[in-house]
Parts: C-alpha cells; structure tokens; sequence
C-alpha cells in the first residue's frame, strides 16, 4: 500500500515536470475593462496556436501595472496609462523600458438601476459629477430630471456604486470628470483608485455591474459591453459639444478621431471628453504593457506573434463585443512599435 | 404549590425549551445551506462542468475542469509540505523533547493555527511569490500547507501520547530502540487518530481561498506543472459569484456544492474512522 | 556496554544514561534529530512570518506612527493611509456577530450538555462541527444570494421602520453593510461557541448541579447560577475564539460589507474590514508606502488574533482543569 503510493506520487512529479515543457504559459494580469475581449482573444489564439496558452487575469489595472512591474507577470494591461513616475519605477527597477500597446478603443457608460424606470436617461457633466460628489443624492434631483422630461423619476436615493480596487475603468471615469469638473478635480482628482465622497466598493467591472444589478436606485460606471451583456440600462452623456451622445461604436471611434492622427510615440493619450459633435465624452483606448526586453525569447517572440495577430485578424472580433476597432494610423504605428521590443 | 414556585417552574420550562431552539436553529442552518447548495448547484454540475475549461466571457457552456485538477495539486502540495512536518514534529513532541522545548514548539504552532488566512496570503507572497517572480501552484500549496501543520502537529502529539506506556514498555523489555519503538508499535497504535488528523487538516484548508488569491491566482487554461498560476475552486467560486453572469451564477453554485460535498464527505469519514475505535483505548 | 534503563519513554525527555554512540547507532539519535528539525522548523516560519510582518510594513510604521490608527483617511493618490475605517469595521461586524451568536451558542450548548440525551447530544454536535467546516467562501455566496436580498426587501426597512430614531438604523438601505456581514459572521462564529461551550459544560462536576437541584432549584436555575457560572472562565474563551475567527473572517466579510472604508455609526452602512481590504488591494497596491501599509493592516489583525487566542487557550484550560480538579466523593 504504502509501496504503491510512493510510486504514484513519483509518477505524478514526473507527469508534472513533463506536462510542463509541452505548453508554453505566458501570464499577463490587468484592466476588467478589456477583459470580455482579452478572454476571447486569448481563447480564440490558443486555438490557432496550441502550444501556447496566454493566461489573462483580470484582477485591476492597478494590479496590471505592479505586477508587471515586480515581475511576477509577463505583460500587464491597463486603461490608466502608467504615469511617468511609474513608468521611471519600472525603468529604475528592471534597467529598461516598458512600453504601451493600444488593443481597443471602449466606453465606461453611465448604468443605473431605477426601479420602473428602463428608458435611456441622458445626463449632463454636472449631473454625473454631482452625484458622484454626493451633492445630488436623490433620482428626482433638477439636474437629472431635467434633460429627461417625460421621464416619471422616483425621489429614491441614489446607491452609488464605484471600484474597490485599483482600476483603469476608474482612471477613465475620473479623468473625465476632472475634466468637466473643477470641484471634482480639486477635491478628488483622477487616479486609479480614488478617495471616494460616497458609494459602494466592488471588485472589478464583472462585481459593479453585479451590484448595480442587484440593488435597486443604484448608478454606476461599467464599460460598455458589461452594460450590454447583461442588459443592464445605461445613459447617454453629453460631450463638450453640447449634444447627449449614446456610447457605441460610431461614438466611440469618433472619439479616438483626434488622437489617431496625433498619436504620441508612446501611445499614452487621453481621449476623454474629446472634441467632436457625435464623439462619446468617455471614451478610452486600453493599453498592453509589454516590456522592452524578455529575458526568454520563446516569450518573447510568442508576444510579439500575439499582437502581430491581435492587430490584424483580432480586430475583426472587437466589434462584436462592441469594442472599437483601433484606427488604422494607430495600428501601422504599433506595427513598427513592435520592432522595439528585443 | 405556590405562586412563586409556579412562575419559577414556568421559566426553567420556558428557557429550557428556548436552549433547545437555540440548538434546532444552529443545526438547522447547516440543512439550509446544504439545501440551497443542492437546490441551485445540482441543476447545474453536467458532464460540461467537470470537464470543459472556462469559456470567454459572456459565453456559455463552460466548465471547471481546470480548477477542480489545480484544487488536487493545490492540496497535494499542501499534504506534501504540511503533514510530514506536522507528524514528525509531532513525534519529536510527544518522544523526544523536553519541557521547554515542547512548550515553544506548541506555542509557535498555536500562533501559526491563529494567523489570519489572508496574512498567511501575504506571507506565501512575500516569500514565494516576490522572490521567485512568478504566481505559482507552488506558492498555493505552500500557503495551504502552512495552514495544514498546526492541526497536524498538535492532533499527531495528542493521539501519539495517548499510546498507553504499556505498550512502549512492552517494546523496550523487548530490545526495542526508540526510533524502532515509534515506528512499528506506538505509530501503528495512533494511526487511527493520525490519519482523522490529516484528513481535517486537509478538508480545512480544501476550502481556503484567501491564501490563494496573491499565490497561484488564476487561470483560464490548464495549468502545467507546478511553477504557474492555476485556477482553484474556492477563487472561482468568489469570481464567479460576484460577478453579474448568470451563467458564472450557477457554475459558481455547482462548484460551491462539490467542494462542500467533498468537505463534508471528509469530515464524516474522519469522525467515522475515530469513532470507531482507537486501535489502543484511551486512559 | 552496559545499559542501564533509560527512563518511562514517551512521556518525556528521553534519559542520558545511554551512551551517545549507542543512541547513535541504534538510530535513535538520527531519529531525535531529524524530528527535531521538523519541529523546529514549524518555530522557524512562525518567526520568519512575523518577522515578514514586521519588516515589510516598516516604511508604513516610521511614517505614520501612531497616527496610522487614529486617521480615517485612505488615499492612495495623495498616500495618505489611516486605518481607523478598517480597524471599526471589523470591531463593528464582529460585535454585531458575536451580540448574536453568543446567546444562541450558548443556549445551544446549554441544551446539548444539559438536557439533551447523550446520543442526541452527540449526534447535533456532529452536525455543528460539520458547520464550522464549511468555508468561508460558501457562506459569502450564499451571503450575496440569500442573505442580502433578505435584509434589503425585509429585514433593514422593518428595522428601519421600527427603529429608525436610533443613529443605529438609519440611512439608506443597501442590503450589505455591518449589519448583513455582522450576520453572516455569526452563523460562521456559532459552531465554535457551541462545541468548546458544551465541553466546558460537560467538563462541570456533577456535585455542583446536585447540590443545587438538593436545595431546591429548579433545572435551569440550577444550570443558569450554577453550572454556566462555574464554568464561565471556559464559557468566555469560546467567546474569545470565535472573536478571534471573526476578526480574521476574509471571504464572506468581503462579499457583503460594501467595501467603503467609511466610519458610520448606522449599521445599515457600508463599510470595510482589515482583511477584506487586504485581500482587495494587496496585488495592486501601486506605490510602496501603500503596499506597506497594507501589510501593517495585516500586522495589526495578527496581533489582535494572536492576544485573543492566547487568552481564549488560558481560560478554556484553566476551566477543564478546574473541573477535573474538584474532589470527587
């Protein structure tokens, strides 16, 4: 008996340390934002490519950023660029650079949950900065029932509902709003993780929209497919030229009409509350942070193979997430970014 | 009889019957839980779940293969790091040590028994998964098996003491040396308890997920040997509850239902093997 | 050689009047050794994890000081870390938690170590240890899907309703918060109060309750003055070790408290705990100052699990002892 279990656990160490040199893993951790399309993507390249399977966890943004940057991932994703402090942590800490490679263009929407209420409901600058400043706290408030005549809204209060953690999805949200907010800028500012005024903390994209569906009168910022998957109401918002945009991706690559031709080398811009009369005002690119030099080539070039694929035949899948495919500028430039990578 | 001894008659009736509810309630809840696991999870464990990997998100039709075959390494690992050093601690313990030294080693498992899951999480981290770069099965499994020693050492100790001197003096008239009197009399006459032992610390840390959220993470793919993150029952289960898919909703209540299954499946067949019978009667 | 008999083995330390090298080669030396690096080494990585604690939250504690537990600001855009919203969230849902489950638990045990007949009273006791094994993670699931619904549709307005002058029940009405988690905590901490309880009850000498039912007590005047008292010191380390649990409940904790590092005197609020922070935003905390102050925030449960278990062990075993100890006729 005991004969035959020392026996079985050798055989199974043995397994192990084979089973491990047949695949070749690649990690990555990061932003919830993209993840819907991330864990197509990745699922759709293991089945062209079986020998290699890219493990994505979607635990934040903020998580992308450190993990890549202690090293215990490969590659990062985030839709807060890093900012070029961390980007100098990064450099000080492995001796080369990291670098950002735009996948997707996406949406945080403004989703509620009113009992009663499934219309689309549109909402100015001030109302969403209001609310999530806690200064409007009830559905029937003027600045929301205003541009939304004909709308029967309850004197409810309203269950704000924001990230717990660290997220790109938050860094979107805050940048716009720190944008059309001054109060907001000053008293809270933009960031990935944000001293709240008020609201609930979920973990991740996937737990907000669980808890805005599950709690009634709550408001809260997802990205777009989330909303939609879920069929969750969500709101249109009114961009800087005055009219009140619904996001989808005519909106949203409208958005990203400015920043294509200007795109910096580095591929770190913000396109919130971008000019334009149909542009959606929250709109975001997302970012993989791949570093400049792998130690492994096999790694490496498995990446490198990745985003070659992901800029080519993966962009045909983004619309049917209701992702933004990148513009083609962009996407030229991330081909010849990719040559930077040793 | 008078008033008073009517009205105090009353009250012990009253509040006794009130212990017993107190208890139905108690027991009652378990039934609750195992019900509703039942009722939601059952609908949902099919030949998909036990053998089909996560689907992308959105999608249906997936399953946990990958995460029940990560929980097995997760806790062979564990078993393998935790159990011998609880048991051979245990039996330097109970045959070899001294007053001081026994009373520091038990003091140090009883601190270990008390840490917070999730700090045991930070430990494993900064230990394993800082140092080496990677999230790993190995990182879980050292976390769990750190869980593991203290009830294995401080149970092991437990039964190997009750062996009555008898027997150990039986051994020694015999010729016996220490090591050879641990090994084939007083190890055997404990094995009952020894093996109940192991089997609660494993069903305890079976379904720990604190731990495992900074050490082996996830992963949607099948995790090959043991240097990479894997997926593990207990954190899709927290994944999946939180989120807002109906889908993940019921796969999330049937990997609740088997993995509460297999714990309460352990835990009854420990106490079954204790009950009946020590191999030595206890003094 | 000459042997001389060593000492009772097994029952303490083994006699030097064996030679070294007889001990050596009959293995029995190898053997001490070799058990005594096992046993060692569990001391080893308990100090190595405190040691961990304390090193890795050291940037945190030179900076904050004392202030780390009196500020109730967490900002990690202008690092500013202050645990005291964390600190009262998890005092708070483990009070609620404990307001609870001790009564029932004892209750509970009172009726399995004195009224219910030796089978039933084993048999329910088979079943409670059964519930505290089921993890945590469960009681989270069915936290979000029973438990919280509940209090939002009909538990919090009636409380609310009926309650609502109290500063305890008033603001909105979420579902989660204190309140829903100080519940689940309860039904987690239960089983615990319940079996050590019914131990120390059992543990109570028999005279005790006869001379009070020979006096003319009724039953439960009898358990409640009596027996319950006498084994109070026991009854309170069970209460101790459930505190402890709760402190350090991670999983169902994070499921339904809201995670909203707020202080507020309503238990309808949402807050936030030690570990579940932790757990929230230990693999991203980005910037060192806030990764350290996390792992202070671990430091801190760990000490206060560590104070309450060392005296929940004291006090149970200072009861069985007691009742061991009592003459018997």
């Amino acid at each position: 008996m005991r004969r035959i279990a020392g026996l079985s656990l050798v055989v199974l160490a043995v397994a192990g340390v084979l089973w491990a040199d047949s695949t070749l893993s690649i990690n990555g951790a990061g932003a919830t934002f993209p993840y819907p399309m991330y864990s197509k993507w990745f699922d759709e390249y293991h089945k062209k490519n079986a020998n290699i399977a890219i493990n994505y966890q979607s635990i934040g943004s903020g998580g992308g950023i450190k993990q890549v940057t202690e090293g215990t991932v490969d590659f990062g994703a985030t839709d807060g660029p890093m900012n070029d402090e961390q980007l100098k942590a990064y450099q000080d800490k492995h001796g080369f650079g990291i670098l950002h490679f735009p996948t997707v263009l996406g949406a945080d929407v403004p989703a509620y949950n009113i009992p009663g209420v499934t219309a689309e409901l549109n909402f100015t600058q001030d109302a969403i900065a209001g609310i999530f400043l806690g200064k409007i706290t009830k559905w029937n408030d003027p600045a929301i029932a205003d541009p939304n005549k004909g709308v029967a809204l309850p004197s409810n209060d309203i269950v704000v509902v924001h990230r717990s953690e660290g997220s790109g999805t938050t860094y979107i949200w805050t940048d716009y709003l720190s944008k059309v907010s001054d109060e907001w800028k000053t008293k809270v500012g933009k960031g990935a993780s944000v001293n709240w005024p008020v609201g609930l903390g979920a973990k991740g994209n996937e737990a907000v929209a669980g808890t805005i569906k599950n709690t009634p009168n709550a408001f809260g910022y997802v990205e777009l497919i989330y909303a939609i998957q879920n069929n969750m109401p969500y709101g249109r918002v009114r961009n800087s030229a005055g009219a009140f945009i619904k996001a989808d991706l005519a909106s949203v690559t409208a958005a990203a009409a400015g920043a294509a031709k200007n795109m910096p080398d580095d591929f770190r811009v913000s396109i919130t509350d971008a000019p334009g009369k149909t542009a959606f005002p929250i709109a975001s690119f997302t970012w993989l942070l791949i570093p400049q030099k792998f130690s492994d080539p096999a790694k490496r070039d498995a990446i490198k193979g990745f985003v070659k694929w992901m800029l080519a035949d993966g962009q045909n899948y983004t619309e049917a997430l209701s992702y933004a495919k990148l513009p083609k500028e962009v996407v030229a430039k991330e081909t010849k970014a990719l040559n930077n990578i040793q | 009889m008078s008033a008073r001894l009517r009205w105090r008659k009353f009250v012990s009736g009253f509040m006794l019957t009130m212990t017993g509810v107190c208890a139905l309630v108690a027991v009652s809840v378990l039934f609750l839980i195992l019900g509703y696991l039942v009722y939601h999870g059952g609908a949902s464990i099919n030949w998909n779940f036990f053998t089909k990997l996560p689907v992308p998100v959105g999608e249906t039709g997936g399953g946990m293969a990958n995460a029940i075959v990560g929980s097995g390494k997760l806790l062979l690992l564990a078993t393998l790091f935790g159990v011998p050093i609880g048991f051979l601690g245990a039996i330097y313990l109970a045959e070899f040590s001294g007053g001081t030294t026994a009373f520091v080693v038990r003091y140090a498992a009883d601190l270990l028994n008390g840490v917070p899951s999730i700090v045991i999480g930070i430990f494993a981290f900064s230990l394993v998964v800082h140092p080496f770069k990677h999230f790993s099965t190995f990182a879980g499994g050292f976390a769990l098996g750190l869980m593991m020693i203290p009830i294995t050492l401080r149970s092991t100790e437990e039964f190997l003491r009750a062996v009555p001197r008898a027997l150990r003096e039986a051994a020694m008239a015999l010729g016996a040396s220490k090591w050879k009197t641990i090994v084939t009399v007083i190890v055997p006459a404990a094995y009952r308890g020894i093996l109940t032992a192991i089997l609660l610390a494993f069903a305890r840390v079976a379904g720990e997920t604190a731990p495992l959220l900074f050490t082996a993470l996830g992963n949607q793919f099948w995790s090959p040997g043991w240097q990479q993150p894997t997926a593990s029952l207990p954190v899709m289960i927290y994944t999946y509850a939180l989120a807002p898919y109906d889908d993940w909703h019921r796969q999330a209540w049937a990997a609740g239902l088997v993995l509460l299954g297999l714990i309460l499946i352990i835990n009854i067949v420990a106490r079954a093997i204790l009950s009946r019978g020590i191999a030595v009667p206890r003094t | 050689m000459a042997t001389t008999t060593t000492t009772v083995p097994g029952a303490g330390p083994v006699a030097g009047s064996r030679s070294f090298l007889s001990r050596l080669r009959e293995g029995d030396e190898i053997a001490r050794m070799i058990t005594f690096l096992f046993a060692a080494s569990v001391v080893l990585v308990t100090v190595l994890l405190v040691f961990e604690l304390w090193q890795g939250s050291a940037l945190a504690r030179h900076k904050f000081g004392f202030n780390f537990f009196l500020t109730s600001v967490w900002d990690p855009i202008f690092e500013q870390f202050g645990a005291l919203p964390f600190i009262y969230g998890t005092l708070v849902t483990a009070a609620v938690s404990l307001l609870i489950a001790v009564p029932l638990g004892i209750g509970a045990a009172i009726f399995l170590a004195e009224l219910a007949p030796a089978r039933v009273s084993d048999t329910l006791e088979f079943f409670i240890d059964l519930l505290a094994a089921v993890p945590s993670v469960i009681y989270g699931v069915l936290g979000i899907f029973i438990v919280v619904p509940l209090m939002r549709q009909y538990v919090q307005p009636a409380l609310k309703h009926s309650f609502g002058f109290l500063p305890l029940f008033q603001g909105p009405v979420y579902g989660i918060g204190f309140l829903t988690a100080g519940i689940v905590l309860a039904i987690m901490v239960i089983p615990y109060i319940i079996s050590v309880s019914r131990e120390v009850l059992l543990s109570v000498p028999r005279e005790q309750r006869e001379a009070a039912l020979s006096l003319g007590a009724t039953r439960w005047e009898s358990t409640w003055k009596v027996v319950v008292p006498f084994a109070r010191a026991g009854i309170f380390g069970s209460i101790f070790l459930a505190l402890a649990r709760a402190l350090g409940e991670t999983m169902a904790v994070t499921m339904v408290i809201g995670n909203t590092p707020k202080i507020s005197a309503s238990l309808l609020s949402p807050g936030y705990s030690i570990a579940a922070v932790i757990a929230n935003e230990f693999t991203e905390a980005t910037g060192e100052l806030h990764t350290q102050s996390l792992i202070e925030l671990g430091l801190v449960l760990f000490l206060l699990t560590f104070i309450l278990n060392g005296l929940a062990r004291l006090l149970i075993v200072a009861t069985s002892q007691r009742g061991s100890g009592m003459g018997h006729v």
